[in-house]
């Protein structure tokens, strides 16, 4: 079998923050972070909100700082910004005064590509994600949805070897966020990009994964991995089958003490003031 | 905005500004108040003519015009690039940040003494004043402007392999524009005042100074006349700078509404 492409081992961080009182505290996020991403795959990254899925994927993207523990991209140890990864966040993050086109162009103008040449590419990405006569839009006059696809088209648009996906469809309503997984399935599909996503919901990591990673309550770690052997191409019929409800329980039954646990919580929840709200929030969007 | 102006609306303001000026011209004509103190819309603009033909009137609003562009633009140009740096740099901001918390209390009226020691009576004082007063509101928006960028704006375009050049030219500065456009629009308010306390104090020209002149040898119409130019050059000088903004800041058309 080939080497990795990604490999964490023992990986930990934490935080530096005042409590209420003002005083220095640590608060560790990840802890004894294991996992191994495969070439080529797609690898769903379950776990309730505020466990630290966020913070490993800024790691791995070069954004946040490791405080212990190994990262190697390619056999290498990470260091700064990995050029060959391309990052979706769940707030869009488009350039509200350039156009679609320009949006998805900028990573190609970050690597010197020429004027002519980065908006030809980046019309085959509009394309691709199914935006054609909206290039000359600008990001405020699209929907929820067609923003995510003007991001996703931006960051395949440099082709990175892997897509690292943070809770990208979360903000969107169930109608728009099936029809999008199975468009990202599709791209993943002619693209055969590595793909790490983030999510909190069981539904979406089993329908999209080939291996589906569980994660504890903070401070994080990979709880438990499940390969999700479901053929493909994956219709969106899938969700009803036999097979998709056994996984769903699967993960579930992973999943159920993590968040029963965090809300269960109070006391260590109020000693910093947003996991309270994440905890509550985390009970009703695992909940699903 | 004012930009879309619907026909409901010029008509409403038209009734306001027409009655108004009525008011005006019938209640010095009619004896109600003393035409000495108050000259009617008629005579000020008998007074405009005047100053026109004389060639007096070019002269007063060339040196106004002179006077507070020169001061704006340097605050401009000092001010946003200034502002730029203690915004980006945490480290230039701390250090500054005590002085200008300081510095921004001193009024420009105050410090206009200062400035004539230093720069004499001259055109170089007068800029100073207006400088100062329109320095402060861009400082300190072109600053928030900055650090408000949206932080994830900036992590997306590091996760692209931006660098740092890029982040500040292609992030940052546009981001912030709306900002720095606010804080211009204030100083083109501030300027005019300043303007016009500059040339009451030691001036032989502009429109400041045409007032007061006119005043002290009972000249009221083009005391007036100077009060109502002076008015003018400030709206003409917002308007351009909210085409200058809307030049800028194009992308926000709809954003107010649509989000
Ligand atoms: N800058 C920070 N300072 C202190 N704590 C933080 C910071 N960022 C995140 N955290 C904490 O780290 C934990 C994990 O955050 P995050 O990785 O965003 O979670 P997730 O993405 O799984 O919802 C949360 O409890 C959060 O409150
Ligand atoms: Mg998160």
């Amino acid at each position: 079998m080939a080497a990795p492409k990604i490999i964490a081992r023992d990986l930990s961080m934490e935080y530096q923050a005042r409590d209420e009182a003002g005083r220095e505290e640590r608060v560790p996020v990840l802890e004894g972070f294991d996992l191994q991403v495969r070439e080529g795959e797609f690898l769903s990254i379950l776990g309730p909100s505020g466990c630290g899925k966020s913070t490993f994927m800024n790691i791995l993207a070069g954004l946040a700082h490791k405080t212990g523990g190994d990262l190697l991209v390619d056999g290498k140890p990470l260091q700064g910004i990995n050029r060959n990864q391309g990052v979706v966040f769940q707030g869009y993050a488009l350039l509200p005064w350039r156009t679609v086109l320009d949006n998805i162009a900028v990573g190609l103008e970050i690597r010197g590509v020429s004027k002519a040449q980065r908006l030809e590419t980046a019309r085959e990405y509009l394309e691709l994600v199914g935006l054609n006569g909206f290039a000359s839009r600008y990001p405020h006059e699209l929907s929820g949805g067609m923003r995510q696809r003007v991001a996703i088209a931006r960051s395949l648009a440099y082709d990175p070897d892997v897509l690292l996906m943070d809770e990208p469809f979360a903000a969107l309503d169930a109608q728009t966020r099936e029809t999008l997984q199975s468009e990202l399935l599709r791209i993943w599909d002619t693209h055969k990009k590595t793909i790490v996503f983030i999510t909190h919901s069981l539904d979406e990591a089993i329908f999209l994964s080939d291996r589906v990673a569980v994660m504890t309550q903070r401070p994080g770690r990979i709880k438990e991995i499940f390969d999700i052997d479901l053929a493909r191409p994956r219709l969106p019929e899938l969700r009803n089958t036999q097979a998709f409800v056994h996984y769903r329980q699967r993960a579930w039954e992973a999943l159920r003490d993590e968040v029963t646990d965090i809300t269960r919580e109070p006391a260590a929840a109020a000693t910093h003031q947003n996991w309270q709200s994440i905890a509550t929030l985390g009970g009703y969007r695992i909940g699903v | 905005m004012g930009f879309k102006l619907t026909s409901r609306r010029v008509f409403d303001s038209t009734v306001g500004i027409v009655a108004f000026l009525a008011l005006w011209e019938a209640l010095p004509q009619l004896g109600i108040v003393n035409p000495g103190y108050l000259s009617p819309p008629s005579a000020v603009l008998g007074a405009v003519l005047d100053l026109a033909s004389s060639g007096d009137l070019l002269k007063h609003v060339q040196a106004s015009l002179f006077r507070s562009f020169a001061g704006l633009l340097l605050a401009i140009a000092s001010g946003v690039s200034l502002g730029l740096m203690m915004g980006w740099f945490a480290r230039v901001e701390s250090v500054l940040d005590p002085l200008l918390q300081f510095f921004r209390q001193t009024s420009a009226l105050a410090l206009f003494p200062v400035f004539i020691l230093f720069l004499g009576i001259g055109e170089l004082s007068k800029i100073a004043i207006i400088f100062w007063a329109s320095f402060w509101p861009i400082l300190l928006s072109t600053i928030s402007g900055v650090k408000q960028v949206d932080g994830l704006l900036i992590n997306s375009a590091l996760s692209m392999g931006a660098n740092r050049w890029f982040l500040f030219t292609k992030i940052v500065l546009p981001a912030a524009s709306p900002s720095i456009f606010t804080g211009i629009r204030l100083a083109g308010a501030y300027c005019i005042t300043a303007l016009v306390a500059a040339e009451m104090i030691g001036a032989h020209s502009g429109l400041g100074f045409l007032t007061l002149n006119s005043q002290e040898v009972f000249q009221i119409p083009s005391m007036y006349a100077g009060i109502l130019l002076l008015a003018v050059v400030g709206l003409l000088l917002n308007f351009l700078l909210a085409l200058l903004e809307r030049r800028f800041t194009y992308w926000r058309r709809g954003l107010r509404h649509g989000g």
